[in-house]
């Protein structure tokens, strides 16, 4: 049965999605939890064009949504040569006996128009090709030039149905991007890039290395080690404004009187309400742990260790504190309470354990190992079990960063090459499998992965 | 794969080493000497009292084993040297820089990096340089004098270095 599309004038400028009913009774499902061998075949036959001035529109959000669902591994999107029915119009239905007889369990069809005020509207429908059934439908509206947002807003509709959890595409990355001067020397600038890697730009420019970055949860603000003043310095940076400016001055007064006026501060993570930072200062007995509160201004020393205590990083939960530490002789992971209290140590396997970042999930904490020659990307669990798994090894890992669903890790790989190791971010998810490079233009590093933009 | 051709390419690099045993990273091997640093081509030597001058009687950098920062007999002697020669040019003022090789993640390699060239500061002070005259910075992984993906680049990169700067007091 078709639906009827209800046409809402969007008074807000922006994005919406209006959701029309359609339920069914036993629903496609991608199960994501165990390693996708399978992915589901899904049809997307180009988006139906209204007119000229959206013909190439049309082609282009069809290839957005299709790219961003086969990145995902989960789904397999059917060849486009084997369509056997034409989709002329968004509210015909389709002849599920012509997607079915090609494998095509799931079908997208989708219309692009363009409305009164210049901007861009595009219908779309899922359809469950067994059960005959629509499974979303929805429209959105959106300023021409954010028109890929429209393509990756579509494939979170898709994935969230089909998986049951939200998407992730709809995102952005910072990163840092890997140069050389004339003279040879390394540059290392932050640059920003839609999740699918596209409308890349520099935040910082050449005169200074940029290292590290973290997002805030609100997508507004991220932190990241600057060496403008010369030395490693957390900075935190508006994405809005370009307005940066040094987290704290070295050498503070009161509760940060500890810190080493001639030392450097490191990578600083948010906490879940964004109001505070966790970040490893220098103090005069080696490198601690420090909340920043930044209503306040003030920072407060939560570990007070002779070793090297670095890398902090919030629980979802904003309860506790994972970090890494040198404290039992080689690097290992660390788990505190949020204001410095009850530290337990979470791995025991052989090897340097370094980077950890707490999963959006709460149960898993991402981490690099390094042992013998080998670096390894991998997981443990945060209850304390130390039971962990492996999903990546390779000759270089570093830097994880979680998809705000936490089903997908993005992080630095590194591979010799005759004259220096060349470094690309690489994805994989949490079963270890669908492993790709991050479409960076050349050399990157450090990812950090915005929440779902709104 | 690429791992077993680089780990031929370091065997070869250290034949007599480790001829028959498979590649040990985590073994450190002797600090290499310096690399030589382009000297201006006069006859006379660099002027008494200038950075090329400390660098070529007292030695600007000293080197640390693998995922270390203590110093190594050798590396104090150089210390000694550059103390000795800070004492005779006291308007000098130097920088020490820690550096690590690329065998680390990066935050790891900033606190480490900053632990060398404290060890060096430290070691600085208790032969006499004051305080004052020295600060110090890590750049971690970040700065490598040497590229390659081999451990004699790698130990060539664990060190500190030290830059005099004379002439102005800030």
């Amino acid at each position: 049965m078709i639906r009827t599309l209800k046409t809402f004038i969007l008074a807000v400028a922006s994005l919406l999605i209006v959701p029309l009913a359609a339920t069914a009774q036993e629903p496609l499902r991608v199960d994501i939890t165990q390693g996708h061998l399978d992915p589901l075949p899904i049809a997307l036959p180009e988006f139906v064009s209204t007119g000229e001035d959206v013909d190439e529109m049309a082609v282009e959000i069809t290839r957005v949504v299709t790219n961003d669902l086969a990145s995902s591994g989960l789904f397999a999107p059917t060849d486009p040569a084997a369509y056997i029915e034409v989709i002329e119009s968004v509210n015909q239905l389709p002849r599920f006996e012509d997607w079915r007889v090609i494998q095509s369990s799931a079908l997208l069809v989708g219309e692009v128009s363009r409305v009164e005020d210049g901007r861009l509207r595009v219908i779309y429908r899922l359809w469950d090709t067994r059960l005959q059934e629509q499974m979303i439908g929805g429209q959105l509206t959106v300023a021409e030039q954010n028109w890929r947002r429209i393509g990756h807003k579509i494939a979170d509709a898709v994935y969230e149905r089909m998986t049951g959890e939200a998407g992730y595409f709809d995102t952005r990355i910072v990163y840092v991007a890997e140069g050389r001067s004339a003279n040879g020397q390394t540059l290392r600038q932050l640059a920003i890039m839609d999740q699918d890697g596209a409308n890349p730009y520099y935040l910082t420019d050449r005169s200074y290395m940029a290292l590290l970055p973290n997002y805030s949860p609100s997508a507004q603000e991220i932190t990241y080690v600057s060496f403008l003043d010369g030395q490693a310095t957390t900075y935190i940076y508006d994405l809005d404004t370009g307005r940066q400016e040094a987290l704290f001055a070295s050498g503070g007064t009161g509760a940060a009187s500890q810190v080493d006026p001639d030392g450097q501060s490191l990578s600083a993570r948010f906490s879940p309400d964004g109001e505070r930072l966790a970040v490893s200062v220098e103090t005069r007995t080696g490198h601690d742990i420090h909340l920043f509160d930044l209503r306040t201004r003030s920072l407060e020393r939560l570990t007070r260790h002779p070793a090297d205590d670095v890398e902090p990083s919030f629980s979802p939960d904003g309860e506790r504190i994972v970090f890494s530490s040198g404290r039992s002789g080689g690097s290992q992971l660390y788990i505190m309470n949020a204001d410095g209290t009850d530290t337990q140590r979470i791995t025991f396997g052989e090897g340097r354990y370094t980077t950890p970042v707490w999963s959006p999930r709460g149960d898993l904490i991402a981490f690099t190992k390094q042992s013998g020659g080998t670096f390894s990307l991998g997981v443990v669990r945060a209850d304390g079990s130390g039971i962990e798994r492996i999903l990546f090894e390779g000759y270089y890992v570093d830097t994880p960063a979680w998809s705000p669903n936490g089903r997908v890790l993005l992080f630095t790989r590194g591979e010799p090459r005759a004259d220096a190791t060349r470094y690309e971010i690489w994805s994989v998810d949490l079963a270890g499998f669908n492993l790709r490079r991050l479409a960076t233009g050349g050399m990157a590093s450090d990812p950090a992965w915005s929440p779902l933009i709104d | 794969m690429k791992i077993k051709l680089f780990a031929i390419a370091a065997m070869t690099a250290f034949a007599t080493a480790c001829a028959s045993t498979p590649v040990e990273v985590e073994e450190p091997i002797p600090a290499p000497a310096p690399e030589p640093v382009a000297q201006p081509a006069e006859p006379a030597g660099p002027t008494a009292g200038s950075p090329e001058h400390f660098v070529a009687t007292a030695g600007d950098r000293v080197f640390f084993g693998y995922d270390r920062h203590d110093l190594s007999a050798e590396a104090r002697a150089t210390l000694r040297d550059q103390a000795a020669w800070l004492a005779t040019y006291s308007d000098a003022r130097i920088a020490i820089s820690g550096n690590c090789d690329e065998r680390g993640t990066r935050e790891y390699n900033l606190a480490l990096g900053a632990r060398r060239a404290n060890a060096a500061r430290d070691y600085l002070i208790s032969q006499g340089v004051d305080a004052s005259r020295i600060t110090t910075r890590s750049y971690g992984k970040e700065n490598p004098t040497c590229t390659e993906s081999n451990e004699s680049c790698w130990a060539i990169n664990r060190n500190s270095i030290t830059t005099v700067s004379r002439g102005y007091t800030n």
